[in-house]
């Protein structure tokens, strides 16, 4: 992949993701980290575009950006009294040591290794996604659909309030 | 590894890009004291899995290449359960104990 | 394949406009570098039509027309002072709003409550971009622009949100909660409506579709009734419409997340708020009203013109609904959307995906039996709405018909009624 296009969208979508990621590590407003959850969201869907996969990026866009970070904000918002601040505990320094060498390890084994690529683009347009979850996935897409009913379910009954479970016990 | 490698993206360029933002998600999820921050790193890592899945369908040679982005759909359905009831989980340990601080959650330490 | 409209390829013709700008462009790529092109395009595309469509819009009739016409519902003149006919109003306007000073709440989150503005501005710049014009006269035409609509449309709650949290202001946080809440809850029958449209039309290009209602001399208004009143309702919740303003009640929290702001940001948000709606109104016009075309009219007339007159015919029924509806309750909202709106809609595409079946199986997908179900849709969209109303409790029976005096009902009704007008 070269081309003055794709390279120059390549690392400032670099950049921005993982400047953004490291602003959720060093932000110490939970609100600000949420955001720039959100900044990250929408350069990993950059990436999905640079990828040539548009469907994804758009239902990157939908679920992680409208859904997701919106719950966040929401949870955010329903636990005032917990403190806003993103502080870290005492195990940071160990977490940040093992992170440090989970990368270099990672780094090491991708830039070791000899991947075989093509260099054509495969097709992966909305059509071949659609019949590939309804053909040979469509065992897992179906225990999907159950799966999200469970969590609908379960989110539901999670957060009632005492009250409200009396008034079902009474209903 | 050459001197081109600023000019010509390949899939180390990506694949690099996923793990560092993997650890960062590590890091997040293990150091962070309020829920929710673990939580946010739980979300980092899975996008950083989804952007290593999507690398490999576009540049590694296969006879399916839809399966890549078939399994980032499911990854993103499974990551949006996954927030809904954490979320849910968080709130509900707020109510209980009035904080979501992952250190004072511990009435079962004796 | 040749153009099915009878424009031809001069760059005078007006009839079609991508001509124009298709000489412009060849010029400058014999000028430019090799791919700056590419970029040019783009940008000219993005400012032709802010210049001819949504600036003038925004302006005349989302300012001028929206006060003149509510201000006739409501019985009174609107403005008639500045300019012929107060034309200049929202001119007068802008530069009222430009002066003002811009006040900052001190423990407000400053850099948050700054950025928020201009969030809430770019997605709306981004939604005309799959916006087709005409045959060729289209930004980007990407083969799945309606989740990219749906996609782009979802961001500017986050602005909201922003704009909610920033102000430090109870009000502005209930606002901001408020829209969330809303949008969340009204994007569900929304999305299951445009689904409807996907199963019939079999793409998800706005383009294609277009192509499909003018290849069929029908509009999926007519062969989904139902799918279109549920995005207009739900499309106007998520707009903050008036009936569904609940986010900026002005009698219950005092401007929602608009609260604290003043000057020129306010008047970002105010006039994005007319974009957003003039892009679900083009985007209504094109998915559901046959876009460009016009049962064989676009060949005489320029489609560009078609299709701005039919976005902006749709944001009159929006400011129509504004005038004459009072505002609801943030609980009714809330149980309409869930209880009314998705129970519906998934009927509505339970009734279509069969209907898409029998159509393949029967009839050999021959696109001329569409006509068949219009008829059963809109039996369909009627006895269902009747149905699931009269279910939820809702007796049109006991509303009176004719207007009638205080008086004549019996006096002032608290709430629960007086002698046999049982209220939900």
């Amino acid at each position: 992949m070269n081309g003055a296009g794709p390279v120059i969208g390549f690392w400032a979508l670099a950049a921005l993701t993982l400047v953004a990621a490291g602003g959720v590590m060093v932000s110490r407003n939970l609100f600000h980290a949420v955001l720039f959850l959100i900044v990250s969201f929408v350069g990993i869907a950059g990436f999905f575009v640079l990828l040539s996969a548009e469907f994804l990026a758009m239902a990157q866009i939908v679920i992680y950006v409208g859904a997701i970070s919106v719950l966040i904000l929401f949870a955010v918002l329903l636990t005032p009294r917990a403190g806003r601040d993103n502080g870290e505990t005492a195990v940071f320094p160990a977490a940040a040591l093992l992170a440090v060498a989970l990368a270099a390890v990672f780094l090491f084994v991708i830039y070791d290794a000899d991947w075989a690529t093509i260099t054509s683009s495969p097709d992966v347009s909305v059509q071949a996604i659609g019949d590939a979850l309804l053909d040979i996935w469509v065992v897992p897409f179906e225990i999907a659909s159950v799966l999200l009913t469970a969590a609908l379910v379960g989110a539901i009954m999670l957060v009632r309030t005492p009250e409200e479970e009396a008034e079902d016990a009474l209903a | 590894m050459s001197a081109l490698f600023l000019v010509t993206i390949g899939i180390e360029n990506f694949l690099a890009v996923g793990a560092l933002l993997f650890a960062l998600g590590f890091a997040i999820a293990l150091s962070k004291r309020n829920a929710i921050g673990v939580l946010m790193g739980v979300e980092l890592m899975l996008n950083a899995v989804n952007l290593t899945l999507l690398t490999f369908s576009r540049f590694s040679p296969s006879d399916r290449p839809v399966a890549g982005a078939t399994f980032v759909v499911f990854v993103i359905t499974v990551a949006a359960a996954e927030a809904a009831v954490a979320l849910a989980l968080a709130v509900s340990v707020y109510r209980n104990r009035d904080t979501v601080d992952v250190d004072k959650i511990n009435l079962l330490k004796s | 394949m040749p153009l099915p409209i009878l424009a031809t390829n001069n760059w005078y013709d007006f009839r079609d406009l991508s001509n124009f700008s298709r000489l412009i462009l060849e010029n400058l790529d014999k000028i430019l570098p090799h791919g700056i092109v590419y970029v040019v395009a783009v940008l000219l595309g993005f400012v032709a039509s802010f210049l001819i469509f949504v600036l003038p819009s925004q302006l005349i009739v989302g300012v001028y027309g929206e006060r003149k016409l509510i201000g006739r519902i409501q019985s009174r003149y609107g403005p008639n002072r500045v300019g012929p006919f107060g034309l200049l109003q929202p001119i007068a306007d802008a530069v009222k709003l430009m002066q003002k000073e811009s006040l900052m709440p001190l423990r407000g989150d400053v850099i948050v409550m700054n950025i928020a503005p201009l969030i809430f501005v770019a997605p709306c710049v981004l939604l005309f971009a799959v916006i087709p014009f005409g045959p060729r006269m289209i930004i980007g035409n990407i083969p799945s622009a309606l989740i990219y609509f749906i996609a782009v449309s979802g961001l500017p709650v986050l602005a909201a949100f922003m704009a909610g949290w920033g102000s430090d202001n109870k009000y502005s946080l209930f606002g901001a909660m408020r829209i969330v809440a809303m949008s969340i809850s009204y994007e569900v029958p929304l999305v299951l409506a445009l689904l409807g449209v996907v199963l019939f039309t079999g793409t998800l290009s706005l383009q294609g579709m277009v192509f499909w209602q003018r290849d069929l001399n029908i509009w999926i208004a007519f062969a989904q009734p139902l799918s279109f009143a549920i995005y207009f309702i739900a499309v106007g919740a998520e707009l903050n419409r008036t009936p569904t303003d609940i986010a900026e009640a002005e009698s219950e929290i005092v401007a929602g997340y608009l609260t604290e702001y003043s000057g020129m940001k306010w008047g970002l948000f105010y006039g994005m708020d007319i974009g957003y709606a003039l892009a679900a109104s083009a985007f209504a016009a094109t998915v559901f009203l046959g876009g460009w075309s016009f049962f064989g009219l676009d060949k005489w007339v320029p489609p560009w013109l078609i299709i701005v007159t039919k976005t902006q015919l749709f944001y009159m029924i929006f400011i129509w609904t504004r005038g004459t509806l009072p505002r609801l309750r943030v609980d009714q909202l809330m149980a309409f959307a869930w209880k009314f709106m998705l129970p519906i809609a998934i009927a509505n595409l339970f009734v279509l995906a069969t209907e898409r079946m029998m159509w393949v199986r029967a009839f050999d997908a021959d696109l001329k039996f569409v006509w068949v179900f219009v008829p059963i849709n809109l039996l369909f969209t009627a006895g269902v709405v009747f149905a699931w109303a009269r279910f939820l409790g809702y007796r049109p029976e006991n509303t009176p018909r004719k207007a009638r005096l205080v008086n004549q009902a019996g006096g002032f009704i608290p709430l629960g009624g007086a002698k046999g007008e049982t209220r939900p």
